[in-house]
């Protein structure tokens, strides 16, 4: 039995689509990443599992129980991180986590896991003292303590300082190792590699692609080798050197089919050396997740409303910037 | 931690319960605002206007028409504003739908939410008994029964209505018109001033409302010995109807 088995789930707001036929399994002591742009329907989805949200079409089980009809049953076995925290704004962290410890059976130490989240400094001090980054380490601790079967993080890293991420993933890492199965939203595919074992890559609702990061990043266009170099090099007696088509797809940017094996870069590094030609870049093998999802959300053929990176040029429109609780 | 490999159960349901119980009443005590309304105003009501004898109150100490009144008000600002206020913003953070996907189940929420105020208004009446002895409140025709009674359909009514806004309306929303609703029912409700004082269409409409109602009860029970059967009829249609309304609109999210 599978951790989550998600059916052709669909969910429907009015006439729009947030999640249209979306199928996936996560299983025990496994990090499974929903990775998407903002408003592809991944907190629709995870909404689903946890039992806030209805499907219009399709089925979801959680530990082979329908995480509404039998929510009683569910709610014990589940851990849940909410995108805007839902926190009491004057509790104390440790009066939190003894609260919701108190709900379980069985629950972690609150102590402890405060120590596990590196809060303990803080511990005098109310949720709306935290800052954003502490808050979310209080909030994922929050849906730990119940020791889950099933965790469900949406965007856990969100508004999280480098050295709070870090704290973040291997507690993630950790859980999915004693046995947990971990479910995360994000749209940062640096994360989904870095953390995920599985990646279900999502744009508007509809599933493009999902497998491990390796496979994601090998998957296809991987015999080649780019790398920068001066423009208008001799691409033809290189390609002869090389055996292989060389071509510069844009000024100083350069693609040999050919593949990325040591001899065959030692063979351009040489050709490069001989000729006392520098080497402004090199990449070899593996695709950055990045370029996978860029090729796969147009492969769609709809305009990806992608934003791969954070920061936008500011004042431009009254739609930049997203609430936390939107998605 | 040790790895989740059976199934998980949720601790015992009183357990639940008090823990969200003692944690609704840590937090209701840590805001201030919370007790400006419930303790200091009440109060200084209370102490000021019975030293002060400026209110029309009709009796010949200002003190015995004031205590019935302020005790009323008290029941009131727990039960209607302290709740609206404090719920309409858990739900808009998010408080109310975290609650919801752990063991704690709606009914333990409502049921440690009612626990906390009555925890409350138990606080004030013995603060409001205390001062209200203290400034020669003569507790002529008491019938604590009759009182405890108003007292409780009163609640009922009140948290109802206070869960009807904080779950329809936005949280800000709810602050203003809270605030606003005490406001109107301290001066309409009987507590400062006699709703004989009122012109009679004003005053039949404060007394088809909880809280002239409950004013009313609390007059007769401890003061003047009787009590109009209207205000009982009132306090009671009150506590179906709200919570009734409550529980069919409010929404969680």
């Amino acid at each position: 039995m599978p951790a989550i088995e998600v059916d052709r789930l669909t969910i429907a707001y009015g006439s729009t689509r947030a999640v249209d036929r979306l199928s996936f399994t996560g299983d025990f002591g496994e990090v499974l990443a929903l990775l998407g742009p903002n408003g592809a329907g991944k907190t629709s989805t995870v909404e689903a599992m946890e039992g806030y949200r209805r499907p219009n079409e399709g089925t979801v089980r959680v530990l082979d129980l329908d995480p509404i009809a039998q929510q009683d049953q569910l709610t014990p076995q589940i851990g849940v991180m909410l995108q805007s925290g839902g926190v009491y704004p004057g509790i104390r962290p440790l009066e939190a986590l003894q609260l919701h410890a108190s709900f379980y059976a069985d629950p972690d130490d609150p102590q402890a896991l405060l120590d596990r989240v590196g809060l303990t400094h803080v511990r005098r001090s109310t949720w709306r003292q935290l800052s954003g980054g502490e808050q979310q380490r209080l909030s994922l601790a929050l849906a730990l303590v119940g020791r889950p079967r099933v965790a469900f993080l949406d965007e856990p890293t969100a508004g999280v300082d480098v050295q709070g991420r870090q704290l973040i993933r291997r507690l993630v890492r950790e859980l999915a190792h004693e046995g947990v199965c971990v479910v995360l939203t994000t749209h940062d595919l640096d994360e989904a590699e870095r953390v995920a074992d599985r990646v279900v890559i999502i744009d508007h609702g509809r599933l493009i692609k999902s497998g491990t990061p390796n496979e994601l990043m090998s998957a296809g266009g991987s015999r080649e080798i780019r790398f920068g170099a001066p423009p208008g090099l001799d691409t033809a007696a290189l390609g002869k050197e090389m055996i292989a088509a060389v071509e510069e797809v844009s000024p100083g940017e350069y693609r040999v089919a050919i593949e990325p094996s040591p001899a065959n870069i030692a063979a351009l590094t040489n050709w490069l050396a001989e000729r006392d030609l520098p080497l402004a870049d090199l990449r070899a093998g593996r695709q950055r997740l990045e370029d996978v999802f860029l090729r796969m959300t147009q492969i769609t053929g709809e305009v990806p409303a992608v934003r791969i990176d954070p920061p936008q040029p500011p004042a431009r429109s009254g739609r930049g910037r997203r609430r936390p609780g939107a998605a | 931690m040790t790895a989740p490999t059976a199934t998980t159960a949720a601790s015992p349901a009183g357990r639940r319960w008090w823990a969200q119980t003692r944690i609704e009443l840590l937090l209701t005590l840590r805001r201030g605002e919370s007790i400006l309304l419930t303790f200091a105003i009440p109060v200084v009501l209370l102490a000021f206007f019975s030293l002060v004898d400026v209110l029309p109150t009709g009796t010949d100490d200002p003190v015995d028409f004031l205590f019935p009144g302020v005790l009323a008000l008290a029941v009131m600002s727990t039960a209607l504003v302290s709740v609206a206020i404090a719920t309409g913003f858990e739900r808009q953070m998010g408080v109310l739908k975290r609650l919801g996907s752990t063991p704690l189940s709606r009914g333990q929420l409502l049921g440690a939410k009612t626990a906390a105020v009555v925890v409350i208004e138990a606080l004030q009446i013995v603060v409001l008994v205390v001062e209200g002895t203290l400034l020669g409140f003569r507790f002529s025709g008491p019938s604590i029964g009759a009182a405890l009674l108003a007292a409780v359909l009163a609640t009922i009514a009140f948290a109802g209505l206070g869960l009807l806004m904080a779950g329809t309306l936005p949280a800000l929303t709810t602050l203003a018109a809270a605030n606003g609703v005490y406001l109107l029912l301290l001066l309409l409700g009987g507590m400062v001033i006699p709703l004989s004082k009122l012109p009679s269409g004003l005053r039949a409409f404060s007394q088809a409302l909880p809280s002239g109602a409950l004013a009313e009860v609390f007059h007769g029970a401890l003061g003047s010995g009787s009590i109009p059967g209207h205000a009982w009829v009132v306090l009671a249609v009150w506590a179906v109807i709200a919570p009734v309304a409550a529980a069919r609109f409010f929404r969680w999210e």
